[in-house]
């Protein structure tokens, strides 16, 4: 397996009222093409911070993060939006569905922005829907779903363009042991399956254990790797 | 149309809301139209203007006449094709309040002086023949149920007695900016009359008409006929009729104003009504545009979905507004009659005005949510609490 994800001296610090308030220093890791990565830690580690790092939806201070060899610390705002919609499929604690929106018309949001055409689109939508379990449901408004086929339809819509990494911040945080379950079967089948790279933070031990390597965060820095 | 489907959803989600923004926004463009309309009516008789006519009136006020003599001199200056003259003459047909204007005009040049006022040969041959003629606008006849051949009696009050006109003509205006109320009856009636019974009030005109042959000599003709009778017994005041009839309506300058002004102020006020609108959805919305940007969608996608939505309620209520403001014009049209406003219509530059004021209402209220929603970070939106 090749290293998909390189991070490199990674810093990153919040200011509040003109104090730094650091959250990850100098921080080195790399994740091969293919593992399911969980990250664990107290609050306040610096994991959701890392893991928003490394979907490109925050900017490290300082260090390097290297994605299928390109620095995304370096991305423009307009390149760094491409770059997501192409290459990171992200899962939410709270899934985070449009709600005015079907499940097919979210699973579809992130095709809108490729030159698909409808009936391609409609495919993909099928596929990852079907993929979910969500095959009978994709004309169900979020209100007319439980929270974990919620949680199946924003996966839907994180697998649909095919992404190289998924990213999951505590994906069965809000759901009941049994969802919670079906969640982590379907990580799992994604990652053995599907071949996808998973990145998945947990507060949970039992969801951590679906992972191929667990790495412990504290006060910004990594502690300790279990595989 | 993807975009648009959801433009429009993201508009319904709080139905309440938007419907009472889009009511709000239409009750404003009504009233927009309205007012609009009835300065643009104030306006018509500028508009009707001739561009080769020109006023001759007394110079201290429009009240005072010009002798009869000065016809012969105004005739003979250069670029004038042809004189006309006409006395205001006021009185009360039935009941004070049937108000239209009534005017001694001289029968052998008004009609080619005013060919807007359409007769038929016939009835120009009687308007000729009888002295006590009389030509009728068609919206004053219907409005009175007068006919050719009807005698209209007026009570004269700055001619004092009871005077009998026979009608030779109803006439139609020539287009709709005509005025179409008018009572005109010949000079010579009114003339002889006064000749009679007091002289010292006949052979006067109340201002002459000059039909010019040039219009770009107005300025010309109306600096040498005001020259000419700069030493006379009544001094003259020469305009075209287009600033002539722009003195009359100056009087009401000031209302016109303030309802022009009130008309933008709404419309000014409907803009923060939307602009709260679409603040608090953007604001109710700030998770779901980290979520969009995450997924990879940009700030000019963003701009799209606020700025669109904030347009699709504008032109909504835009539409709704125009809709019903032309209806409520037209029922006042029918209603108010044509001797106050000839012509009460939603005119096209007052459609374009209401849909541009609205347009303009729904970019304007969205510049700030749009900004907010792409310059929140996207870890900053998802920490937001509504």
């Amino acid at each position: 397996m090749s290293t998909l994800i390189e991070v490199t001296n990674l810093q990153k610090s919040y200011w509040r009222n003109n104090i730094e308030i650091p959250v990850l220093n100098k921080l080195n890791l790399g994740v091969e093409s293919g593992e399911f990565l969980a990250l664990m830690g107290p609050s306040g580690s610096g994991k959701t911070t890392l893991l928003n790092l490394i979907a490109g939806i925050d900017r490290p201070t300082e260090g390097k993060i290297t994605i299928d060899g390109s620095d995304i610390a370096k991305m423009s705002e307009s390149n760094l939006a491409k770059w997501r919609s192409a290459n990171i499929g992200f899962i939410f604690q709270f899934y985070n569905l449009i709600p005015v929106l079907t499940a097919y018309e979210n699973v579809e949001l992130p095709l809108l922005l490729t030159k698909l055409k409808k009936d391609e689109r409609k495919k993909h939508v099928e596929t990852a829907l079907t993929i979910v379990g969500l095959g009978d449901r994709m004309h169900h408004s979020p209100k007319q779903l439980s929270g974990g086929q919620e949680q199946r339809v924003a996966i839907a819509r994180a697998i649909v363009t095919d992404p190289l990494i998924l990213v999951a911040d505590e994906p069965t945080g809000d759901l009941d042991k049994n969802s919670a379950t079906e969640i982590l079967n379907l990580m799992e089948k994604l990652n053995k399956e599907y071949k996808k790279t998973i990145v998945m933070v947990t507060h949970d031990p039992h969801a951590a254990e679906r992972a191929g390597r667990i790495l412990h965060l504290e006060k910004g820095e990594l502690v300790k790797e279990t595989v | 149309m993807k975009i648009l489907k959801i433009m429009f959803k993201n508009s319904m989600r709080h139905k309440l809301r938007t419907s009472l923004t889009i009511l709000g926004i239409s009750v404003a463009v009504i009233a927009f139209i309205v007012m609009r309309s009835i300065v643009s009516a104030w306006d018509v008789g500028v508009e009707a203007a001739a561009a080769d006519r020109v006023i001759v009136r007394n110079s201290v006020s429009f009240i005072f006449p010009i002798p009869y003599a000065y016809k012969d001199k105004l005739e003979k200056i250069d670029g004038v094709k042809r004189v006309t003259w006409a006395n205001w003459f006021g009185g009360v047909y039935k009941e004070k309040e049937n108000f239209f204007g009534r005017l001694a005009v001289d029968h052998n040049t008004f009609l080619d002086v005013y060919p807007e006022f359409l007769i038929t040969p016939d009835e120009k041959k009687m308007f000729m023949d009888d002295i006590q003629s009389c030509i009728i606008g068609e919206a004053t006849a219907n409005q009175f149920n007068i006919k050719k051949g009807d005698i209209v009696t007026l009570q004269g009050d700055i001619y004092p007695g009871n005077w009998d006109f026979k009608v030779a003509a109803v006439y139609k205006p020539r287009d709709k900016i005509t005025d179409a109320t008018g009572m005109y009856f010949r000079w010579d009636y009114l003339n002889e009359r006064l000749e009679k019974e007091s002289p010292d009030r006949a052979n006067d005109a109340g201002w002459y008409v000059l039909q010019v042959n040039d219009p770009k000599q107005i300025a010309a003709i109306s600096q040498k006929v005001d020259n000419y009778f700069k030493n006379s017994a009544a001094a003259t005041k020469t305009e075209s009729e287009r600033a002539f009839n722009q003195g009359f309506i100056s009087s009401s300058s000031a209302i016109l104003t303030a309802m022009n002004v009130v008309s933008f102020v709404i419309i000014g006020i409907i803009m923060l009504v939307l602009g709260n609108t679409m603040i608090m959805s953007a604001r109710e919305r700030t998770r779901e545009y980290s979520v969009l940007k995450t997924l990879g969608f940009s700030g000019k996608h963003l701009t799209g979905l606020i700025l669109g939505e904030s347009l699709l309620i504008s032109l909504i209520g835009g539409t709704v507004g125009l809709l019903l403001g032309e209806m409520v014009v037209t029922g006042l049209g029918q209603v108010v009659p044509k001797t106050i406003f000839p012509l009460l219509e939603v005119t096209t530059l007052n459609i374009i005005l209401a849909m541009v004021a609205a347009l303009l209402t729904g970019f304007i209220a969205s510049i700030f949510p749009i900004h907010k929603a792409v310059n929140t970070k996207i870890v900053d939106g998802f920490r937001f609490v509504g």
